[in-house]
């Protein structure tokens, strides 16, 4: 890995809540059924703070997580990153506000076949419109931060599924996000693989990241500042492992 | 694209399907096209037959033929006219007998034929053939051959007899393919008929000045000269239409099929591909790109496979129409110069357009489903899976 961190993703610390939840809820029908998949929780996260949620399959955690990137919108209660209410931004502006504001990893790295790594990289600035030599130099900058300096031009099919997931990780901070929202990011890769992205968590951590996990992976949850636990779409442990 | 077998597959089933709707479309406008071409080879643009016939639809002919010339030339704005008698000969001796067509022509306005070799209709005795014609006759040009007006079958007796000399080889525009004819001047012609034929002639095309109202003088040529029946360019180019209007119902019908099934090719191709990528345009749109990007992205992939079946189309169904008019040309009956499918830039460019604007609407849905994809769901299945 660089040791040139871009310290990419926050800018200063603020006392403000990079996210704040509010009697957050969602509910959703199901055939005949509703299904509560959150139901009225609330917390916060500190700017530059790193939090797992954690919990059985089916607890609202992934539900969750699209709520507070703005892809999913509440039923009730709100959710602000850096005081705005993304549930209550219309699509268009919701799109926006991901595009620029929040960051995505997914367990599955769903990174453009056709592109290299860099063009990958490249593609949310390019639709934020950043210049292309400006662009150019950031992706580059991002993919040595991951440690695949010398792989810019590869492929996804070129590469390992860590190497993916480092470029994904890559792609989701190209437009300097507040929030990185992670869902299951170790999800698809060996324990050494896996170990390989929490130290690239860590890092971004260290650099300022705040960031948002959701995972089943007990070594990764354990990676975090503070763990919120789910059960059946409400917070039943807000844990703190260790302080920022 | 990712899978190039069935991209290619798809790319070569677009352009069948654009080839024959390329063809449609040169068949519909194409055969009018082409009558135009020949009836207009010589800018000849009115033809004057007897009264209530078509050119040479019937063996009627018009009598008093100098007198009737005459009047046509004083008619205002007709600049030229090149009368023409068409009979039936027998080919004597030589190689073999036969009937030919024989067309009697003034060599310097004739508007028949064209001059492959040799010399044009000059003296009194000089003809030109067409290769069937010299076929027939197991002659060559620059050969003398006889020629008879008429033939008792009974008697076996000929009748107007002549013997010409054959200047040139021609290709002439109007008779039928693999028909024998020959060209030979209009008095020789009207000789060897005898007192039947003497100053009679079975069209006289008349020529009207650049920039003049063809239908006016039309109109003044048949006041001037009662019995004839006078037909324009434009009029025969009409009657033509009503009578090729059940090709151009086929052409439109079978064109519209190709459409239909270039349409559902691609988006048959475009469709499997969003549903094998809905992940991916799900992951686009969470990580900010816009919807209409999206769309854009699958429009382009439907509109790429499109123009690229549209470009390979052209070729084959312009290699397709020159094999067709090669088959059709054998038709009987069909002048020479007449052909089914004719190529224009416009054919080309409606075929174009049609199969963009069917790219576009082909991508259309497959495009408005992977931008409305619910990104939550999507993903949630995508992981499940």
């Amino acid at each position: 890995m660089s040791g040139a961190a871009p310290r990419a993703p926050s800018p200063a610390r603020s006392a403000e809540p990079v996210l704040a939840v509010r009697d957050l809820e969602r509910s959703y029908t199901l055939g005949a059924e509703t299904v509560h998949a959150v139901r009225g929780v609330t917390f916060d996260v500190p700017d530059g703070e790193w939090v797992s949620i954690v919990g059985p399959s089916g607890c609202g955690k992934s539900t969750m997580l699209n709520l507070l990137g703005a892809i999913d919108r509440p039923s009730a209660g709100k959710v602000l990153v850096r005081g705005r209410d993304v549930g209550a931004m219309p699509d268009r502006e919701a799109t926006r506000f991901r595009l620029l504001h929040v960051g995505f990893v997914f367990q599955r790295f769903y990174l453009m076949p056709v592109l290299s790594a860099e063009e990958n990289v490249e593609l949310p600035m390019a639709e934020a419109r950043v210049p292309r030599v400006e662009r150019r130099a950031r992706a580059s900058e991002l993919l040595s931060y991951v440690g695949l300096g010398a792989r810019q031009q590869h492929r996804p099919s070129q590469l390992s599924g860590g190497e993916q997931q480092r470029v994904a990780v890559a792609r989701a901070l190209a437009n300097r996000p507040a929030l990185l929202l992670a869902d299951e990011p170790t999800g698809e890769l060996d324990a050494r693989t896996g170990a390989g992205i929490i130290s690239l968590f860590e890092q971004l951590n260290r650099d300022g990241t705040t960031i948002v996990v959701v995972t089943h992976d007990e070594q990764l949850a354990q990676a975090a500042q503070r763990v919120i636990h789910m059960r059946d779409g409400l917070i039943v442990k807000d844990e703190r492992l260790r302080s920022r | 694209m990712r899978h190039r077998a069935r991209t290619v597959l798809a790319v070569l089933g677009v352009a069948v399907s654009a080839a024959l709707l390329l063809d449609m479309v040169m068949l519909s406008t194409g055969m009018r096209e082409s009558f135009r071409d020949f009836l207009m080879v010589r800018g000849y643009q009115l033809r004057v037959a007897p009264k209530g016939t078509l050119p040479f639809d019937t063996e009627a002919t018009i009598g008093g033929a100098a007198e009737v010339e005459r009047a046509i030339v004083a008619v205002p704005d007709v600049i030229a006219v090149s009368p023409v008698l068409g009979a039936q000969v027998h080919v004597i001796g030589a190689a073999s007998e036969g009937a030919a067509f024989a067309l009697g022509v003034r060599g310097a306005v004739q508007a028949d034929f064209e001059l492959v070799r040799g010399h044009t209709v000059a003296g009194a005795d000089t003809a030109v053939a067409n290769a069937e014609f010299l076929a027939l006759a197991g002659a060559r040009v620059g050969d003398t051959v006889d020629v008879a007006a008429g033939f008792d079958p009974q008697l076996r007796i000929h009748s107007g007899r002549r013997r010409l000399v054959l200047g040139g080889e021609g290709r002439f525009f109007y008779t039928s393919a693999g028909q024998p004819a020959i060209a030979l001047p209009l008095s020789t012609l009207q000789q060897m008929g005898g007192a039947e034929r003497a100053d009679r002639v079975s069209l006289v095309m008349a020529r009207v000045r650049d920039g003049a109202d063809v239908e006016s003088a039309r109109l003044a040529l048949e006041r001037s000269v009662p019995r004839v029946t006078a037909i324009s360019v434009e009029t025969a180019l009409r009657q033509v239409d009503e009578r090729l209007s059940y090709f151009r119902q086929l052409a439109f019908i079978l064109g519209a099929i190709s459409l239909g099934v270039g349409f559902l090719l691609v988006t048959t191709l475009v469709t499997v591909s969003v549903n094998e990528r809905v992940g991916e345009f799900a992951v686009l749109r969470a990580i900010g790109v816009a919807r209409g990007r999206v769309v854009q992205q699958v429009l382009l992939e439907g509109l790429a496979i499109s123009l690229a079946g549209a470009l390979l189309g052209l070729v084959l169904g312009v290699g397709t129409a020159q094999y067709l008019n090669v088959i059709l040309s054998d038709f009987p009956g069909l002048p020479t110069g007449f052909a089914f499918f004719v190529f224009r830039p416009a054919a080309a460019w409606a075929s174009l357009g049609m199969l963009f604007i069917t790219g576009v609407l082909a991508g259309a849905l497959p495009a408005w489903r992977a931008a409305g994809l619910p990104i939550g769901v999507t993903l949630r299945q995508e992981a499940v899976a």
